[in-house]
């Protein structure tokens, strides 16, 4: 069978044109964000040299901050946000749950056990000083693998059950809660057998900041984060099948458990990493698919660019925020994103509720 | 023959739903399943098509096996259209372009688009085009998912009660662009439907179900009395109207 073509209508074209204009909006906001970011802090930066700096040029002293200290905050704000953002929105599509997320799954506090049981058991960190910046993570590879497996075991007890009860929405989230406070716990009994410095390291490494990312972390995030995107990105039309039902995936010649179970695996890895590298930081994986819905409605087609750029821009924000707000004191980004994304959850939920 | 169902039988959970089924249609045929019920209609049409497997036998696509392609194969021959979709937050014409999946290379090209515009005025839905799907009517959106398969190009149509949500008008109308596409692109249909007059006047072909095996096969002129009765437990009469049969309860 073979349909003819038809003329098309310029409105199609317009809608899809005003989403596209809405991502490279999006794209401009981060760019000026990063920009802001870089500019402020305990010393403030003129724009213009942070500008020639980043573009290779600059002073001597403004290189050291922007380069060194500044710069790599800002990209890991960037690039956790992004991937946070864009594995809650796949696990909202292929778990068919608006309130999928790495933190709402529990996947966030079973990594922070598994980074503690490294820290703690394996001895993989320690803490120096009272300084934020004094925990060491001694093998970062060792702990992101650690955490990566307690989240992995976390997703795959919640698939579990969620096949038990024929992926009721409820039940999931349910069993996300029990199982993140069981691992909170867990990481408890571990630090009640750790000494102080121990201690301290994984209560620090608990509390997601940014500022403790350095240059060498920054390959691994990104790397991780790009090739997700171009998974999710390939799989677009996949996901946009997926949310339609798995019958109408099937017909559409998309193994929906196939991609779920790919979906859940690379998602895992990726909160993982972002976990295992800045501790943990709740809600943008949950809050920015929503908001981005409501401007791109559930096309994935947009979606998963938007996801990361909301997700970079949203996080950059709060950590930016995070510094200014108390300045000379900066606070870590995770108390910042849980004001923020706590009520917009409690909206979420109110709003279930009356539907 | 397009499609032959030889010999498939499915259980749920031990509990046998289709034993045995066999059937062939032909290019250009548009067949109708009927059947109470719960008498594995549904399940009928998702064993055909692989979205389950069957426990037995087999489905040719032509002459080859449908358990032996790849879902993207499968979905490139079937079109399926199912009783209900989810209203998911796509606009119509997103919703329909993703009929085009099996079909995609790396982007949606234009052709794709206009393939969606010609489906989507086929069905007089060119107005709703920018329109969410869970803004739609019942009945509105029960074409869209009929649209969503005829972009797919497939060589066979399969309906889950496609009209269970139509008015009157929309019912006529939607039989007849599915005849249409039927007749003039050498397609094959198989629907599962509720109404028998509904089936009398639109099929070439009826086909009855009951308790998971096929009862009978018959042209609507030479449907007897009796099969009604036995497939639905009600006694009936077929009477004559402008020259098409139609079913009335004793």
């Amino acid at each position: 069978m073979h349909l003819e073509g038809h003329a098309l209508s310029p409105d199609y074209e317009r809608h899809v044109g005003r989403k596209r204009l809405f991502l490279l909006g999006m794209a401009g906001a981060c760019l000026l964000m990063m920009v802001f970011s870089v500019s402020r802090g305990a010393v403030s930066i003129p724009v213009a040299d942070v500008v020639s700096t980043l573009l290779g040029g600059g002073e001597a002293k403004w290189r050291i901050i922007v380069l060194n200290i500044r710069l790599p905050q800002t990209l890991a704000a960037l690039l956790a946000g992004a991937g946070l953002s864009l594995a809650g929105t796949v696990m909202q599509s292929v778990l068919r749950n608006p309130l999928g997320s790495p933190f709402t799954l529990g996947l966030s506090n079973a990594a922070a056990f598994g980074a503690a049981f490294s820290i703690i058991v394996m001895g993989t960190g320690s803490m120096q000083s009272s300084a934020v910046n004094a925990v060491t993570i001694v093998n970062p590879w060792l702990t992101t693998g650690a955490a990566f497996l307690a989240s992995l075991l976390c997703m795959g007890v919640v698939l579990a059950i969620s096949s038990v009860t024929r992926g009721m929405p409820d039940g999931m989230i349910l069993s996300g809660v029990a199982l993140s406070s069981l691992f909170t716990a867990g990481t408890m009994f571990l630090q009640y057998f750790a000494d102080d410095s121990q201690i301290a390291a994984t209560v620090f490494w608990t509390f997601g900041d940014v500022s403790r990312a350095s240059w060498r972390d920054i390959p691994l995030m990104g790397g991780l984060l790009t090739g997700a995107f171009i998974l999710f990105f390939l799989r677009r039309f996949d996901l946009n099948a997926i949310d339609c039902g798995d019958e109408t995936a099937l017909s559409l010649g998309v193994s929906a458990s196939r991609v779920r179970m790919e979906a859940m695996v690379v998602t895992s890895l990726l909160s993982a990493v972002m976990v295992a590298l800045l501790g943990v930081i709740g809600f943008v994986g949950l809050v920015c698919p929503h908001m981005l819905r409501r401007f791109l409605g559930s096309d994935h087609r947009f979606l998963i660019p938007g996801s990361v750029l909301m997700g970079g821009l949203l996080l950059l924000a709060a950590d930016t925020g995070a510094r200014l707000a108390f300045a000379p004191r900066t606070l870590p980004v995770s108390v910042f994103t849980a004001f923020l994304g706590a009520p917009v959850f409690l909206a979420l939920i109110a709003r279930r509720r009356r539907t | 023959m397009i499609l032959s169902v030889n010999g498939i039988s499915f259980a749920y959970r031990g509990v046998p739903v289709l034993e045995d089924v066999t059937f062939s249609l032909a290019e250009g045929e548009m067949a109708a399943l009927l059947g109470p019920n719960g008498t594995g209609k549904t399940t009928l049409l998702r064993a055909i098509n692989g979205i389950l497997r069957p426990a037995g036998g087999t489905v040719l696509m032509e002459s080859r096996d449908a358990h032996a392609c790849s879902p993207r194969e499968r979905a490139k021959f079937f079109g399926y259209v199912p009783q209900r979709g989810e209203p998911v937050r796509l606009t119509v014409f997103d919703a329909v372009l993703l009929g085009r999946r099996p079909h995609l290379g790396w982007a949606v090209e234009r052709r794709d688009l206009e393939k969606v515009e010609s489906a989507l005025e086929n069905l007089s839905l060119e107005r709703f085009a920018l329109r969410y799907l869970d803004e739609l009517s019942g009945g509105e959106f029960q074409k869209v998912l009929l649209a969503r398969a005829l972009v797919q190009e497939p060589r066979v149509l399969l309906l889950d009660e496609p009209t269970s949500s139509l008015d009157l008008k929309n019912q006529l109308d939607m039989l007849a662009t599915l005849r249409k596409v039927v007749k003039g692109h050498g397609v094959a249909a198989l629907l599962s439907l509720h109404d028998l007059n509904t089936a009398f006047r639109y099929a070439d072909r009826l086909l009855f179900l009951k308790d998971g095996c096929i009862r009978g096969m018959f042209l609507p002129s030479e449907v007897p009395g009796e099969i009604i009765a036995e497939v639905y437990g009600v006694p009936v009469d077929i009477v004559r109207h402008k020259g098409v049969p139609l079913v009335v309860p004793s």
